[in-house]
């Protein structure tokens, strides 16, 4: 086995003496501790195989998009606009791009003005612009457990203090945020933005209620708090009404120019056309905008041109059946084919989790969130588990303790076969781990799936968090919390 | 300087340390390349068979770190194929990388290890070891750590502070292996010492430096932490007193032979922080060979350069 010190990178050709690897610790920044190679992400480079079925990434399928328009439009903007699309562009991004940017956002709901939009290199790039305009070291991150894997390094680059408030089958409970918010007064210190995934979230698969979001908004006012709304999936809705972004919320409320003054909106083409494009954008008030364009200056200077003049070509695309555009009627077909495949992974969870474990469901997106009963550490049922992979839910809490007994699942990006064989993969070593469990602790062992009396039969059905909006419609029932605390 | 040879590096593999090891096998090439060999860099998979007989290299550099690559299974491999290869045999290999056996060896060898027993999978399953599970806890103490029998990964390691959290741990542990080794806890400082053959197969094997590994936070009890790469800080040679430093280098010695290691080893060791003893943790017949890993940290502190070091595992291949 291997143990080695913290100095990494690759070397060529020089021999580092023990000196200078006492050099390079004396010189890394303090906020390099905070960025470690984790075991886990070793184990997760493992499953990149073509023999695991990968249920882990956030991938969605590109194989869906028609190589012959991918091979048009890029010859177009190859002959078309040679010298431009080969030169450095504006930093802000390309008044076309822009252009196709207010058009998404114009079918999620949320009219913007495109001087308030920046062109970011996908929309990772907006939490790491943000981080590095709001946060210096110590300042609070208030974000929802589980939160998005990929925030979580970025918020350790930057040092931020990350306060997680675990939600339920409507999202974020806006009275513990508010909890969290007078307690960190009370200790003095003040958060400098709430990030939240209201659509679907990654990983939990969940939909901030309307009311929610009303409140939240009100709140982040109340407090002179910025929210940073991560919405990459909102046109991914398989099903359920569309609710309205914070951004609207807010701006509708407020009525400055229709723009909202306290939301900064993170939208992406990762997941409705390509995240090989690295494109996405913000929508922030200006003096934040002002920054996050300081801040992608020293970043990269400007958005590939190239990829920002595909998009801006496909998006004049004419539709050639129930839309008027093509990218709407790629939408289209990628809510029809995920929806299916949602499905598929949801009957497959019943068959092979069923009575085991509670996963979410959730109205679109990319990702089911599944909680397994009793003492299992999924990662390592990662590590049992040969020819599957899916994201331990540590991975999704910055403490790294919380959570190890859940899973996030992407059911968009395989076929409906390898969602069945995967679910059955990881439910057969389930079965034999809990069962070890069972023998060593005199326990019983789990139940056996498929329980066959009436009541019994309702209990899997019970343990799924996110029943669509029974919680709001019912309120004497209180809201169905989550098991992983 | 020996003649240039035709070196195959096998490196990755599907071990949990697969990146690390293709990062030990890319530096490998390197080194090799300016020792003037010609180089073919094989990632250990599907094809592994296939490339060598294609290839028909003079001889086999493992940087492989876990799995097949230390279990002896590339290594049995290789004999049957014809490739002369470094490091340890299959037999050195699989009593080294088999915690449960290189310990059970060294007890019986006088060799001071922390107490232990192993448990298989198997084991509780159709032999009923739940029940011995007191017996386990009353003979060696908590608290306890539980690691899978032949994996390096930090994940696999597992701490029970308490009874409830045993049975937890040794599933945990269970599933990087199908077997697992229960160890008492020894608080103390961790030390490793590197053995390299000597450059003349009539001369003894030579200990190096003593490297110390400092967790950069102490944590009480954070066992896991020490194997997390960034959470600790090594000192090379290690600051401890002459005797301590003779007899730890003693001690890898008296391991390296006794498991029958061949060409290189890093051996691990536990001084006792309350009673100041010396014990062998285990041995690793397959040390990482990156920038920042131990081998190349203590070769460099004994003034063996990274090639020559590189050079010398090479040459092990023809010594056996």
């Amino acid at each position: 086995m291997e143990r080695s010190s913290s100095a990494g990178g690759d070397g060529r050709g020089a021999r580092p003496t023990a000196h200078e690897l006492a050099r390079y610790e004396a010189l890394f920044a303090a906020r390099t501790r905070g960025m470690k190679s984790s075991a886990m992400r070793e184990m997760m480079a493992l499953t990149e195989r073509p023999e695991v079925i990968s249920l882990a990434g956030g991938l969605p399928d590109t194989s869906t998009f028609a190589p012959e328009l991918y091979a048009r439009l890029m010859a177009e903007v190859a002959a078309e606009s040679t010298a431009r699309a080969l030169q450095y562009g504006p930093t802000e991004g390309m008044a076309a791009t822009v252009g196709c940017i207010v058009e998404v956002m114009a079918a999620e709901g949320t009219p913007v003005d495109p001087a308030d939009v920046i062109v970011t290199t996908g929309g990772q790039q907006v939490i790491d612009l943000v981080c590095k305009t709001l946060i210096d070291p110590g300042d609070v991150i208030v974000a929802e457990a589980p939160t998005y894997p990929g925030a979580v390094p970025t918020f350790s680059a930057y040092q931020a203090d990350v306060e997680q408030i675990e939600i339920d089958a409507d999202g974020m409970p806006i009275d513990e945020l508010e909890a969290a918010l007078d307690r960190l007064q009370s200790e003095g210190r003040k958060p400098k933005f709430i990030y939240t995934i209201p659509n679907f979230q990654n990983p939990g698969g969940v939909t901030m209620s309307l009311a929610r979001r009303r409140r939240l908004v009100e709140v982040a006012r109340e407090r002179e708090l910025l929210i940073l709304e991560d919405n990459p999936y909102g046109l991914l809705r398989y099903e359920g009404e569309p609710l309205p972004t914070l951004y609207s919320l807010d701006a509708a409320a407020v009525g400055r120019g229709g723009a909202s003054d306290l939301v900064i909106y993170l939208g992406t083409f990762s997941k409705i056309l390509s995240p090989g494009l690295r494109l996405g954008w913000a929508v922030a008030p200006r003096p934040v905008l002002e920054k996050l364009n300081l801040g992608k200056q020293g970043s990269d200077l400007c958005s590939s041109p190239i990829t920002q003049m595909f998009v801006a070509a496909y998006f004049a695309e004419p539709g050639t059946g129930s839309s008027e555009s093509a990218w709407i009627e790629y939408v289209e077909r990628l809510r029809k084919l995920y929806l299916r495949r949602r499905d598929v992974m949801l009957e497959s969870l019943e068959e092979h989790f069923g009575g085991r474990a509670s996963w979410t469901r959730p109205e679109g997106g990319l990702f089911i969130w599944a909680t397994l009963e009793g003492n299992v550490d999924t990662t390592d049922l990662l590590a049992r588990a040969k020819g599957v992979a899916f994201v331990p839910g540590r991975a999704a809490y910055v403490d790294g303790g919380r959570g190890s007994s859940s899973m996030r699942l992407n059911f968009a990006g395989v076929p409906d076969e390898d969602i069945r064989e995967g679910i059955r993969r990881i439910g057969s070593i389930m079965g034999s781990d809990t069962g070890l469990l069972g023998t060593l602790t005199g326990s019983p062992s789990a139940p056996s799936r498929q329980p066959d009396t009436g009541t019994e039969e309702l209990a899997p059905m019970a343990d799924i968090v996110a029943l669509p909006r029974r919680d709001a419609q019912d309120p004497a029932r209180p809201a169905r919390r989550r098991r992983d605390r | 300087m020996n003649a240039a040879s035709k070196v195959a590096v096998l490196k990755g593999g599907g071990s949990l340390e697969r990146t690390v090891s293709l990062r030990s096998g890319a530096r490998v090439q390197q080194a090799l390349s300016r020792l003037g060999h010609e180089v073919i860099a094989i990632d250990a998979g599907q094809d592994l068979v296939a490339q060598l007989h294609e290839h028909r290299p003079d001889v086999a550099f493992v940087a492989m770190h876990g799995g097949a690559g230390e279990d002896g299974t590339v290594q049995g491999l290789l004999e049957v194929i014809g490739v002369p290869y470094t490091g340890s045999g299959p037999a050195g290999c699989m009593r080294s990388t088999d915690k449960a056996l290189a310990k059970y060896l060294l007890r019986e060898a006088g060799i001071p290890t922390p107490d232990f027993t192993a448990v298989k999978e198997s084991a509780i399953k159709e032999l009923g070891v739940a029940s011995a599970l007191g017996d386990i806890e009353r003979r060696l103490s908590l608290p306890l750590v539980v690691k899978p029998a032949s994996q390096g990964s930090a994940l696999g390691v597992k701490f029970a502070r308490s009874s409830e959290e045993l049975p937890g741990a040794i599933v945990g542990a269970l599933s990087y292996d199908s077997k697992a080794v229960i160890e008492r806890y020894v608080k103390g400082r961790d030390l490793a010492v590197s053995v390299l053959d000597a450059e003349s197969p009539e001369d003894a094997p030579m200990a190096l430096p003593v490297v110390e590994a400092i967790p950069r936070e102490e944590e009480f009890y954070n066992y896991e932490s020490r194997y997390e790469i960034g959470m600790t800080t090594f000192v090379c040679p290690a600051e401890l007193p002459p005797e301590t430093t003779k007899l730890a280098q003693e001690l890898a010695l008296a391991t390296y032979e006794l498991l029958g290691c061949h060409g290189v080893a890093r051996v691990d060791l536990m001084l006792d922080g309350d009673t100041g003893e010396l014990s062998v943790l285990e041995a690793n017949v397959g040390p990482g060979l990156t920038e920042t890993s131990l081998l190349p940290l203590a070769s460099d502190a004994a003034g063996i350069g990274f090639d020559e070091l590189v050079e010398r595992i090479l040459q092990s291949a023809f010594t056996r």
